[in-house]
């Protein structure tokens, strides 16, 4: 393995070339461009076996990935912001067709106002889209999700779309010592359906419409899907720590560090929570996986402690709280505050995340508090 | 009872000119295709799960995408060494509203699909809503005529046009009132590699308001009358297939709801409309000249 | 039922949409002439053409009577449904 300086969006496209989609559609949209620039680099020197195909839309990106998968073949695309959200009536498609597609979110703020910048809530507002959804909190763990999505996703098991959610810019364009794997070493096997493929040879349908009762049969079974692959995510995440010789907790959450109070929060600003923790002495819980939410561990792992409190960027609107916050306190009944930061790319120095961790003991159960 | 290609039993309207379409379409093909089938109609009265009427691949994802699912579709089936036509096939809605950008895109980069727009000129699926496809003066549920406005006010958009201007290499327009020519024009456009369109006329009874035997009648009809006029540009050449008898529009009109407020100042309206664009028409036809390169 | 896929092509036949039907089209066969017409438009792929004649799938016939009207030499005419 050769470790290289490379920045975060490279990597990403390094990987999925390794990874060889079929078809990969491509619409650049800040901040996620560089990785289909790259992969458009490698196109032009013969160095992807996948067809790109540049469309005219994210709607058209994500459809046209959803036609190559429902062809039977494995499909790429990458995005961020309004381009996912552009992408939102066909999310729900691709999960409901158990298309086991992978992108890449590079996570940036919603307009109005527009802003570039990162922060949750693009892929926090697709949470129910019946995705499965995986947060890195650096851009080696954003090419080691990317290995395991595939093969999550592609598992008989599963058949579920999956998002691997990296933080724009502070992952995307910034630079890091990153160990890409010369070759996946048959990790991930070829993509070889047996649910969905349009084939003249042994014709189906896919995508139908459905009545009252089989719709509503086939949304409880995606539910059941998502929730029965927590064995699938930690095996793979284990296989894959046997393989490559990198591990992050459990698959679901990572707890780092040890206290009698406890922070959760998820991607790359975890790394500067931990810089805090070592300081001030609470543990860490970061969530890696957060749909299926991975209830019973994140149960166990808050299970005796004197607080809570959740670090996010992105809100629920109208419920006075972040996403993360609502879906943890679903496991956790004692005091638990939540602080909403970065929105629209703010920065979240350790600085700033001390001057607030230190308002805990005065906060109220089921207190919010806003950076600025 | 059944063909190679689709079922009995489907829950289209009686006398239904889109089911008749799609299955001349697919009968042209063969079975060697793969359909991407935009919402509307023709989804919602065939796959009712878990059942289906299609005995060819056959998917569905959402309105306005059918033209980008293809793209995807054909892409990963050279992928995997297939050869099938790739076939995305939708309304007026789909294709010419709502799924215009994602046809537009799909046209311009040149995938080798072939386009079917199965027109029935209004949303039919939804309770017969104007749209792009809806001809002038036409009475719709959202352009009903009333006593000041005489139902849609636009002309229909010439999707056919749009479709040679992106470079398509091949693009006719056809009426299911004219199977052999329909069935002609899908196996030409099989035989040619790269976007392919075709704009066929679908007669829908309950939307238009006439008895549901008239469906092939009035297929005809509108060529007869010159309001839809069957032509083919290949490569940019425009060849007339049939030179209509030039009967009155009113013969066409007649006996169609949506048309039933028609004045004799608007019926005259549409026939020079209809001698306009037929003297265009046989004017780049006799000119001989590229359209793919008008500016 | 993974993904809602369906796999028994063309089972929608089960559905017996003859019962729609308020007219029913009868194909005279001493008239017919078996020229495939009345199938190539029908809407419901109820017509087969069997030792020369039009068959009638009463079935799946929704009875829109386009056959009627399309054929060449008159040899289908219609009847109420009886109550």
């Amino acid at each position: 393995m050769v470790k290289k300086i490379e920045e975060g969006s490279h990597a990403v496209a390094d990987v999925v070339r390794l990874l060889n989609p079929g078809v990969l559609a491509m619409y650049p949209i800040t901040p996620s461009t560089h990785i289909p620039e790259r992969l458009s680099e490698f196109e032009a020197n013969g160095e992807l076996g996948g067809k790109i195909i540049r469309v005219e839309s994210e709607f058209s990106a994500i459809s046209a990935v959803v036609g190559a998968s429902a062809r039977g073949i494995r499909a790429y695309t990458a995005t961020s912001s309004q381009g996912l959200a552009l992408m939102h009536e066909v999310l729900f498609a691709a999960s409901g067709m158990r298309l086991p597609i992978v992108i890449t979110v590079a996570n940036r703020a919603l307009s109005a106002p527009l802003n570039i910048f990162n922060d949750w809530q693009d892929s926090i507002s697709e949470r129910d889209s019946g995705w499965l959804q995986f947060y890195g909190e650096d851009s080696q763990e954003v090419v080691d999700l990317m290995i395991q999505a595939y093969k999550i996703a592609e598992d008989k098991r599963v058949l579920l779309p999956t998002m691997v959610c990296m933080d724009g810019f502070f992952l995307t364009h910034t630079y890091d010592v990153i160990d890409v794997p010369e070759d996946l070493k048959g990790f991930v096997p070829d993509y070889k359906p047996e649910h969905a493929f349009l084939d003249p040879k042994k014709p189906m349908t896919q995508g139908a419409w459905a009545m009252q009762e089989p719709y509503f049969k086939l949304r409880k079974e995606l539910e059941e899907a998502q929730r029965s692959i927590f064995p699938v995510i930690k095996e793979v995440h284990d296989d894959f720590a046997k393989v490559f010789g990198r591990s992050y907790g459990d698959g679901l959450i990572e707890v780092y560090g040890e206290g009698d109070n406890a922070v959760v929060t998820m991607g790359s600003f975890s790394t500067n929570l931990k810089v805090l923790a070592d300081k001030l002495g609470f543990q860490v819980i970061r969530i890696r996986c957060y749909r299926p939410f991975p209830d019973k561990e994140l149960a166990a792992a808050l299970k005796g402690k004197e607080s809570v409190a959740v670090f996010e960027k992105d809100v629920s609107y109208g419920t006075g709280h972040g996403a993360v916050y609502n879906d943890v306190r679903t496991v956790y009944n004692g005091k638990m505050v939540n602080f909403i930061v970065g929105l629209g790319g703010l920065d979240v120095p350790v600085s700033a995340l001390e001057k607030m961790y230190k308002q805990v003991p005065e906060m109220k159960d089921a207190e919010t508090r806003w950076q600025i | 009872m059944s063909s190679e290609v689709i079922s009995s039993g489907h829950s289209a309207c009686a006398g239904c000119g889109e089911i008749m379409g799609e299955r001349m379409v697919l009968e042209a093909i063969g079975k060697d295709v793969i359909v991407c089938q935009a919402t509307g109609c023709m989804e919602v009265t065939t796959t009712p799960y878990p059942k289906t009427t299609f005995k060819v691949p056959w998917v569905h994802v959402t309105f306005e995408n059918a033209a980008s699912v293809a793209s995807g579709v054909v892409e990963a089936d050279r992928k995997l060494g297939g050869d099938a036509t790739v076939l995305a096939i939708g309304g007026d809605g789909g294709m010419m509203d709502i799924g215009f950008r994602a046809l537009s895109g799909a046209l311009e980069r040149g995938h080798d699909i072939l386009v079917v727009i199965t027109d029935n000129e209004a949303y039919m699926n939804t309770g017969i809503q104007r749209s792009s496809g809806t001809p002038k003066y036409a009475s719709t549920t959202t352009t009903p005529a009333g006593k000041v406005i005489p139902g849609k006010l636009q002309w229909k958009k010439n999707i056919a046009r749009i479709a040679v201007a992106h470079g398509a290499p091949y693009v006719a327009t056809a009426s299911v009132g004219f199977p052999q020519d329909l069935a002609a024009k899908v196996k030409k456009a099989k035989s040619i590699r790269g976007p392919k369109l075709i704009h066929l006329f679908t007669p829908c009874p309950v939307g238009w308001g006439f008895d549901s035997s008239k469906t092939v009648y009035y297929a005809k009809k509108a060529v007869e009358t010159g309001l839809w006029p069957l032509y083919e540009v290949e490569h940019g050449k425009l060849k007339i297939d049939q030179k209509p008898s030039f009967a009155p529009v009113e013969e066409y009109f007649k006996g169609q709801k949506r048309y039933k407020h028609l004045t004799p100042e608007l019926i005259a309206e549409i026939e020079k409309h209809v001698k306009d664009r037929w003297a265009e028409l046989e004017k780049q036809e006799a000119a001989g000249i590229n359209l793919q390169l008008l500016p | 039922m993974v993904g809602g896929i369906i796999k028994d092509v063309g089972n929608i036949s089960s559905n017996k949409t003859g019962s729609w039907r308020t007219f029913r089209p009868v194909v005279d066969k001493n008239k017919c002439i078996g020229c495939g017409t009345c199938k190539m438009f029908c809407p419901d792929v109820a017509i087969e053409i069997v030792d020369g004649k039009a068959i009638i799938d009463y079935d799946h016939c929704k009875g829109c009577l386009i056959c009627k009207s399309v054929c060449p030499v008159g040899a289908i005419s219609s009847e109420e449904e009886a109550k």
